[in-house]
């Protein structure tokens, strides 16, 4: 059953048409990402959800009630979502606990009360409930801007870019935090970010938005081994477009050699046409060669790994590989099955 | 040792007018002895009137304590709060519509609400007695119209009262808090309001519930520049007879000639303000509402219906007209029906009077302002915080107050001077100091020193501390690093803090007042004289050029706040 149903949503801002055409589908319990590069449209969305946004056409449903459609647009206050931002959002002037009863002011105080203990219980923070915003760390905040969104039992929490402020070290366990919260509450969210290893972290499934309008909804792992366009093969990672040809359903003649496809498309009936592969940098091996004529001429080590850069016909290759090959001449092989052809 | 003491001789070749006077300073060997002096110079006013407020009870102090001290401070209070209560109605309306409203005409109500600010008080209050009195346009018309014979006729609201001081005060003092509220405003995040907005808030009750708790700061700070500044009145409540505590000290002064008198009168104002002051600032440090600047980017915006639209610019139309509007055209009327009569020499020459006064007064003010923040600059030591803090503490005085505190050490200078002229049986010069418009421009200087001082504070706040270690590094002595680096990247503040404090020394009427020498004129002056002696329409012109001098740090401002 999906919480939310977006339907041919266009958004305009001063007559100019930002989103156009949009459909999207939330199921109950399921967490997914609006990923895409900045400026693309991703918080128009959110907020159009949310109610916050004028010049909007097209259908919403939020749960089973109908939000916007021609001759509705129901208000923010009215829609029984949850908003997490960037910067968090607490009010400045209250405390934790006063943030969190924020929404509740249709409860007695002692319910209220018991509510804010409940939420604040969830994230280990009920020391901190006569606190002011400022008195906490960036983590502590978002966590309490959470809850405090949960605490009014919404249909669905928008998320819009809510972990790009909180410190590197600390942003995957919170993620980690946030998404088991998510789960064990069966709460549905739509988290918007332009940050890939957030969406994978974080969410079931990704939206990749390109100029306001959504390339391929897919779980991470089908993203990026499958990317249905190139735009997502390379918005999802550096990588090197190799002209192949087809030799078989399942084999590949790439200037490395053979290679390997998996891929669901049938290709028998494009044997012996070329066709365009991505592979990316940990795809390739590459082997001490005294006869090769492709020579490492620079080399980094990032940590894991080192990333080795050749040049192969006027293109500069970069392989990712266990141990250093600067200044020696290599060979390059392809280490990993192909699951997408673009014909 | 100041590193001043190691410097060369500077070339003097295309050198800025200031930082060849400040080069002048490397001869004071002792930076921090020259900071000191020009403190001690600028908190005189006030340790006088601390010092003469303790000399023994007079008779005359002691009759204003028995039969009309409480009523004095009752009013001042009144008149404060009033003033106060009135502002916040009429300017946190304004901002908000301005802030976070879109509708027509949005852009021009923007800067035209600043107007009023360009309008000296008194002013207001000449033109709105002319129109509202019983000999006014409005009151001849409705006894016209009804046939009513005499005042016990009917009922007309009483200008020249205690609520009309209160009205009139706020007219001209509204755009603090709309210029405040309204940055106030503009700086909170709109994610406060949709958030709000999603937890079942309605626009309205977002505005209460989070946008006004979150400008409170705003909204205090500018109020408590208002009672200040209402509390400073003195013109209007002279005109309109309401005893306040400005207009004691006057008239214990001109009327009794009791120094000490006049001195504990302004000690009680003083003390006022100080714990108004105070109360400001603990309350500030209470709770911290402020939002990061960088998160604040977007904006929130509600676009206005068609109704909504017309009562927006509807309030607007309506406070810009009977704040500005209404009394330049009264003014502009008399000033070309009486400009043959109101423009003759002498006003010329009362206009060169305060074109001098108010060119000295921001120059020495400049001059001082950059002694003392360059010091600071130098060496951030708590002599020169202090001197700083001491040397801007005139703002917070009342020129009435100013009047006397200027007065008193100057008398004794004065009288010092003649003491010795006689030992040494020469004729004694009279009162050069304090009888000479020397008075003034001290008065003047020592009262806005603070608009420099913030103002060159906050732009030596911006440059980083690594150019002054490069320049030094690259051996460049204080007095190079001040003309170099200093000077240009602060340049503009500078011009505009010197703008700014010329402006309010050409506005400013109780110094002057009482400070004027024999036959000295200055253009408010000028204008209360005529104007308490219901001759508007020759005051009217003067007044004209006060307005028109006032709009021109408006102008400025508003290009700054729409660049920024």
């Amino acid at each position: 059953m999906s919480v939310l149903s977006v339907n041919n949503l266009s958004v305009s801002y001063h007559d100019k048409q930002i989103i156009s055409g949009l459909n999207l589908q939330v199921q109950h319990g399921e967490i997914v990402a609006l990923f895409g590069a900045s400026g693309g449209g991703k918080s128009t969305i959110l907020k159009a959800i949310a109610g916050l946004l004028d010049q909007v056409s097209g259908e919403i449903h939020i749960g089973d009630k109908l939000v916007l459609s021609n001759n509705i647009n129901i208000a923010a206050e009215h829609r029984h979502t949850g908003l997490i931002f960037q910067d968090y959002a607490l009010f400045p002037h209250l405390t934790v606990a006063e943030n969190v009863a924020f929404g509740l002011h249709q409860l007695s105080r002692q319910q209220q009360q018991q509510k804010v203990t409940e939420m604040l219980t969830l994230i280990k923070m009920q020391e901190y409930a006569q606190h002011y915003p400022h008195q906490l760390s960036g983590g502590q905040q978002q966590r309490i801007a959470i809850v405090r969104a949960l605490a009014c039992e919404p249909t669905i929490l928008l998320f819009d870019e809510a972990f790009s402020n909180i410190d590197p070290q600390l942003r995957f366990e919170l993620i980690t935090d946030i998404r088991n919260l998510l789960k064990a509450q069966k709460i549905s969210a739509l988290f918007v970010t332009h940050n890939q290893d957030e969406a994978f972290a974080f969410c079931d499934r990704i939206a990749v938005i390109n100029q306001g309008r959504i390339e391929q909804v897919d779980t991470p792992e089908q993203l990026f081994s499958a990317p249905k366009t190139r735009y997502i093969a390379e918005f999802l990672g550096e990588g090197l477009w190799l002209q192949s040809q087809i030799q078989s359903n399942t084999l590949l003649q790439t200037p490395f050699g053979e290679a390997t496809y998996s891929g669901s498309q049938n290709l028998a009936e494009y044997v012996g046409e070329s066709a365009m592969i991505y592979l990316r940098p940990h795809q390739f091996t590459l082997t001490h060669d005294p006869h090769s004529q492709l020579q490492v001429h620079n080399e980094r080590f990032i940590g894991e790994c080192y990333e080795s850069v050749f040049q192969w016909q006027q293109q500069s290759i970069k392989v990712k590989s266990a141990e250093s090959f600067l200044h020696q001449t290599v060979k390059v092989e392809i280490n990993a099955k192909i699951s997408k052809v673009f014909i | 040792m100041s590193s001043f003491s190691q410097t060369n001789m500077p070339q003097q070749t295309g050198k800025p007018f200031i930082a060849s006077l400040f080069i002048g300073l490397k001869q004071l060997k002792h930076l921090h002895i020259s900071t000191f002096f020009i403190a001690l110079l600028f908190a005189t006013p006030l340790l006088s009137i601390a010092v003469e407020a303790l000399a023994p009870n007079s008779e005359t102090f002691a009759h204003i304590k028995q039969t009309v001290l409480a009523d004095y401070i009752v009013n001042t209070c009144i008149l404060a709060l009033g003033v106060s209560a009135l502002v916040i109605c009429i300017g946190v309306p304004l901002a908000w519509l301005i802030a976070v409203c879109d509708f027509r005409f949005k852009r021009f109500f923007q800067w035209a609400l600043v107007l009023p600010l360009a309008m000296p008080a008194y002013i207001v209050a000449y033109t709105y007695t002319d129109l509202l009195d019983y000999a006014g346009p409005i009151q001849v018309a409705l006894r016209d119209w009804f046939g009513w014979q005499s005042a016990s006729d009917y009922y007309f609201f009483d200008i020249r009262s205690l609520t009309g001081a209160i009205i009139v005060l706020a007219l001209v003092l509204y755009p603090y808090v709309y210029l405040m509220v309204r940055a106030g405003f503009l700086e909170q995040q709109a994610n406060l309001t949709h958030v709000a907005r999603t937890l079942g808030y309605s626009p309205l009750r977002s505005f209460f519930k989070i946008s006004i708790p979150v400008a409170r700061n705003a909204i205090i700070a500018s109020t408590a520049l208002v009672l200040m500044e209402s509390i400073a009145d003195f013109a209007t409540v002279k005109y309109f007879a309401v005893s306040t505590l400005t207009t004691a000290v006057y008239d214990t002064w001109l009327s009794y000639y009791d120094l000490a008198a006049a001195a504990k009168l302004s000690l009680i104002m003083v003390l006022g303000i100080f714990v108004l002051l105070y109360l400001e600032r603990i309350q500030n440090g209470q709770k911290q509402t402020h939002n990061d600047a960088k998160l604040s980017a977007q904006k929130l915006t509600y676009q206005l219906t068609k109704k909504q639209s017309i009562l927006a610019i509807g309030y607007c139309c309506l406070i810009l007209t009977i704040s500005f509007i209404i009394p330049l055209y009264i003014l502009s009327d008399y000033a070309i029906d009486y400009f043959s009569q109101a423009w003759n020499a002498d006003l010329f020459e009362i206009t060169l009077n305060s074109l001098i006064i108010a060119g000295l007064s921001a120059a020495i003010a400049i001059v001082a302002a950059l002694t003392l923040n360059f010091s600071l600059r130098v060496k951030p030591i708590k002599l020169h915080k202090t001197s700083l803090k001491l040397a801007s503490s005139g703002y917070a005085i009342p020129g009435t107050v100013m009047a006397i505190g200027v007065l008193i050490p100057l008398a004794f200078l004065d009288n010092q001077i003649n003491a010795l002229a006689d030992s040494l049986s020469l004729s004694p010069p009279g009162l050069v100091l304090s009888g000479s418009f020397i008075a003034i421009v001290l008065a003047h200087s020592i009262r806005f020193i603070a608009i420099a001082n913030k103002g060159i504070e906050a732009s030596y706040a911006k440059i980083s501390p690594s150019l002054d270690m490069v320049a030094k590094s690259m051996g460049q002595p204080n007095r190079k690093v001040f003309s170099k680096v200093h000077l240009p990247l602060i340049r503009k503040s500078v011009l505009v803090a010197g703008l700014l404090i010329f402006v309010e020394s050409m506005k400013e009427l109780p110094a002057a007042l009482l400070l004027r020498p024999f036959d000295f004129q200055t253009l408010p002056t000028h204008v209360f004289q005529y104007a308490s002696t219901e001759q508007l329409e020759i005051a009217a012109l003067g007044a004209i050029i006060i307005v028109i001098v006032g709009l021109v740090p408006l102008i400025i401002i508003n290009r700054s706040i729409e660049q920024h």
